[in-house]
């Protein structure tokens, strides 16, 4: 590690740790915070897109006429006359280009006008004609189209395997062969994907009001596209009303709102419609699993394979790591994890909360209880039993690993000793599950500045994106406790692209990341001011940080997050509800430098974990090729009725091997596995083993109808 | 005093439709497309000239720069508009501001006192962290202001037990109470445990007071 990872002292460290209140709390509850829709620049317009209306083809026609005789239109782009885009690397950016139409819901038009009732009837009005080609959206088991990439998202190669699992498998005395199926999930924050885009033609200067979770990123994205400069472009987003991977590299709302303004001259407003995100933004594409599991009579586990099937589109191809963490969780030699995909006429899936560990943690920890069922053997010991010490796939130490601790604390906190048997309360079966968690630890390069003013206050600069994460909080506690001063000596600049560079809010990343550079500015300035003699000069004194080099030292060290969740459900014999009592969760993440807002990020994700179990579903229409679920009445986020008094906990380690700040991401781990521990307590509940998720009230009823036999069928090839 | 559910006192009127033009009901002259409208918003007085076709939500983020009550889906399924229409919480997006001629509007940035104190719902969410992003808050906030109210007025909600039903007067929050009455404002980010610390908190606490009726600054 570099010099500067020393982890600060406890003694010096007033700020980090403390349960700081969010510092843009006020704006919040009085409607001051400005998203990007809240822009009033004089003369704006406004942008509505135009959906492709088949799930694959060719437009042969686009008729604008009755559109354009609509009063204060504008104009409508088509990609006739659309300007045309620089490269990207993302091909789902290149809109309005040319006349495919890979899936349905893709943009094939762009009407802009004076008011936001005059973009939406304008757009309506347009006329598209196709030219229709045979689509294929369903994915299965025994698709034709699959195969195994190189990579799989991540960076991760598709196909790991040690040992003879097979072998293994079969020598195993007691085994466990299921399938488990997760449908595709959409992200669908609460502020739809929105852009202000205001070109100054005369300066030669594009800014950006962006719903986004990295600035620096759209703003590179962008100028490729648009062919400028960066230093011609500004992208600001001060609040982001949640994005949850969704808006971590830039979507189509902000190019479609570049190319009004470029073309109308005026600064434009898009904001996508809630029903258009669902095949626009990006989802987390459907998994299937198969797992065998094969363990000694003492539950040491001798064979794991993880197989996962999953679904990409044909513009580009991302693939859902979800056999990854079971590199990760447990001590076994022979082990397959493999992933395979097929390109179907869909929209392009991508990043939501926890891509990979989250759907495939489910899998994997609904098998170790099912292994544990076969066993007999409590689920907790089973799993500590398996507790690896060393990182099974690469072998390297791990830098900190408490799961067992977090299991025993859960356990202790949730009752777990008093949970069996099963009860029943009139029509209520009532029980109780556990699953793990996991998360890996990112680290980015980022810069920061640090700046002290002769009235003794300093300003800090780093891009960080503040998605409802508190990271515009925890970065002045980092700054103020590496400064050595009062925390409300620290004011703090982000969400702008003229920032020192930053990355995304994504991947449990930004505190480390954004962090580490702010750290080492402040300490750089902190020398400065100690090598300073007589009072500051009226402009104050500055250092900057570049964490490029220490961010990408490889380390020596695996390291990841871990948890545990422990819930208990009702399952309603009458109709089929299940609902979640007691939800409990207990996470060792290095040091939590703000418990309130990590906290509430924690729970936030056990929230979202409930839904995956529950509620959220979405699912293509093999007929019209079209998410059937594209709105809120139809895709159902958790409401507030449906979430019990949750629990988060967490084991403070002390890693020396991460950052500065001795931190590991918690934007994600709180989903991971909460999923698993829902079903696994249904499963306890019911005596009924559901495989597809979510366990909605029909499926309950089926499985409770059809006996311990009967249930839990994946539906195969 | 006309409601959100009142009908329009003048419907538009199709292209080249015979008879006399309508008016307005201030007597201003009205257009198939566009009408005179008089809203009251946080106590200030607006008159506005409108397309018909925009939304009360639409009204005061674009014409009025009150962009406190968030677009989450405009289709009624989120809350993240919700606003106090004559004392009410209703979806600003489902309500066309033509109908609203006369009305009386509150929203979240009319929540704060006069010397800017806090609501104290606004203050217990600030204290409990009862948001993340805050993009939903809005919305919860005014949306458990009509929530209190509905209960100090005795309205029962599906959770509340038989028995209470039979009792007259203010209805009791506990948190299964508050979690199904708020159940219209959907929050992503899962602030749920927290939002119903804090209602219920504030809610204690204007129960409390003489009134019972209100949470006031």
């Amino acid at each position: 590690m570099s010099p500067t990872a020393a982890t600060l002292e406890p003694a010096t460290a007033a700020a980090l740790g403390a349960p700081v209140p969010r510092r843009e709390g006020r704006e919040k509850v009085t409607g001051a915070a400005r998203y990007a829709a809240e822009q009033h620049l004089p003369l704006r317009a406004y942008a509505w897109p135009v959906p492709a209306t088949v799930a694959r083809g060719r437009i042969t026609a686009v008729d604008t006429a009755g559109a354009l005789a609509l009063p204060g239109v504008l104009g409508v782009l088509t990609p006739y006359d659309a300007p045309r885009l620089g490269p990207s690397d993302d091909p789902t950016l290149q809109l309005l280009q040319d006349l495919r139409v890979p899936h349905r819901g893709w943009y094939v038009a762009l009407a802009v006008a004076d008011t936001l009732e005059g973009a939406r009837a304008a757009a309506s009005a347009v006329r598209v004609t196709y030219e229709t080609e045979p689509h294929d959206v369903t994915l299965r088991a025994g698709h034709p189209g699959l195969y195994t990439p190189e990579e799989v998202n991540g960076g991760y190669p598709a196909h790991r395997e040690h040992g003879d699992p097979d072998g293994a498998f079969e020598e195993a005395p007691v085994r466990v062969d299921v399938r488990y199926s997760v449908p595709p999930l959409h992200n669908h924050a609460m502020e739809p994907h929105a852009a202000t885009a205001d070109w100054d033609a005369e300066r030669g200067h594009l800014t950006v009001y962006d719903s986004c979770q990295g600035t620096t990123v759209v703003r590179g994205v962008l100028a490729g596209l648009f062919g400028l400069r960066a230093d011609q472009i500004t992208v600001l987003a001060e609040h982001v009303g949640g994005g949850f991977g969704s808006k971590g590299t830039p979507r189509p709302h902000v190019v479609l709102a570049v190319m009004a303004t470029r073309y109308c001259g005026r600064p434009v407003t898009l904001s996508l419609p809630r029903r258009h995100m669902a095949a626009t933004v990006g989802h987390r594409a459907p998994t299937l699993h198969h797992l065998r599991l094969g363990a000694r009579a003492d539950g040491t586990l001798t064979a794991l394979t993880h197989e996962v099937t999953t679904h990409t589109s044909r513009v580009r191809e991302f693939v859902e790591q979800a056999a990854v963490p079971a590199r990760v969780m447990y001590a076994v030699h022979n082990s397959r994890t493999t992933h395979r995909v097929a390109a179907l006429d869909v929209p392009t899936p991508s990043w939501m909360r926890a891509p990979g560990e989250a759907p495939g943690m489910y899998a994997l920890e609904s098998a170790m209880d099912e292994l544990a069922d076969a066993l007999g053997m409590d689920p907790v010991e089973l799993r500590v039993r398996n507790d690896a010490a060393t990182e099974p796939d690469g072998g390297r130490p791990f830098s900190s690993r408490h799961l067992v601790e977090c299991l025993r604390e859960g356990a202790r906190r949730f009752g777990w000793a008093g949970r069996r048997p099963p009860r029943r309360e009139g029509a209520l079966l009532i029980g109780a599950g556990v699953a793990a968690a996991t998360y890996p630890v990112y680290i980015a390069p980022s810069g920061a500045r640090a700046h002290a003013r002769p009235d003794g206050s300093y300003l800090v600069e780093v891009n960080a994106t503040d998605i409802g994460t508190g990271a515009r909080t925890v970065m002045a506690q980092i700054a103020a406790d590496a400064l050595r001063v009062p925390l409300d000596a620290v004011s703090l600049s982000l969400g702008n692209s003229a920032l020192p560079p930053g990355p995304v809010a994504g991947g449990s990343t930004g505190t480390a990341s954004w962090g580490w550079a702010v750290h080492d500015a402040c300490t750089a300035l902190t020398d400065r001011l100690a090598r300073h003699q007589g009072p500051l000069p009226a402009a104050g004194l500055s250092a900057s940080a570049d964490t490029t080099q220490s961010a990408k030292q490889k380390s020596p060290y695996a390291r990841h997050a871990f948890g545990a969740h422990f819930a208990e459900v009702q399952a309603d014999t009458v109709t089929g509800e299940v609902r979640v009592r007691r939800l409990l969760g207990v996470f060792a993440a290095g040091h939590i430098l703000n418990p309130r807002t990590a906290r509430s990020q924690l729970i936030g994700g056990m929230v979202m974990g409930l839904g995956m179990a529950l509620t959220e579903h979405s699912g293509l229409d093999p007929a019209s090729g079209d998410f059937v679920e594209r709105d809120l009445a139809a895709y159902h986020v958790p409401t507030n009725a449906d979430v019990p008094a949750i629990e988060a906990h967490w084991i403070d380690e002390h890693d020396k091997h991460l950052n500065p700040m001795g931190s590991k991401g918690i934007g994600e781990i709180g989903i991971v596995g909460a999923a698993a521990a829902i079903g696994n307590a249904v499963c306890q509940a019911t005596g009924r083993r559901l495989r597809e998720l979510p366990l909605t009230p029909d499926r309950v009823l089926a499985a409770l109808d059809a006996g311990p036999e009967g249930a839990g069928r994946v539906a195969g090839p | 005093m006309p409601h959100a559910t009142d009908p329009p006192a003048h419907g538009p009127v199709p292209d080249g439709a015979p008879g006399p033009a309508p008016r307005t009901p201030d007597g201003a002259p009205a257009t198939a497309v566009r009408s005179r409208v008089a809203l009251r918003v946080n106590g200030v007085h607006h008159e506005l000239d409108l397309d018909h076709r925009v939304t009360l939500l639409d009204t005061l983020r674009e014409h009025l720069d009150l962009t406190g009550a968030k677009k989450g889906c405009d289709h009624g399924q989120c809350g993240a508009c919700t606003v106090l229409v004559e004392g009410r919480r209703a979806n600003s997006c489902l309500l066309l501001a033509v109908a609203l001629h006369g009305c009386e509007i509150t929203t979240v940035e009319g929540l704060a006192g006069p010397d800017d104190t806090l609501h104290p719902l606004q203050r217990a969410f600030m204290e409990h962290d009862a948001f993340q992003c805050g993009y939903c808050t809005p919305g919860q906030l005014c949306s458990a202001v009509g929530a209190l109210r509905e209960a100090a007025a005795g309205h029962p909600s599906h959770a509340t037990a038989a028995a209470a039903l039979a009792v007259p007067g203010p209805a009791a929050l506990s948190a299964e109470e508050v979690r199904e009455r708020l159940s219209g404002n959907l929050c992503r980010c899962g602030a749920y445990p927290a939002i119903v610390r804090a209602v219920t908190d504030a809610g204690a606490d204007a129960a409390a007071t003489a009134a019972g009726a209100e949470v006031t600054p």
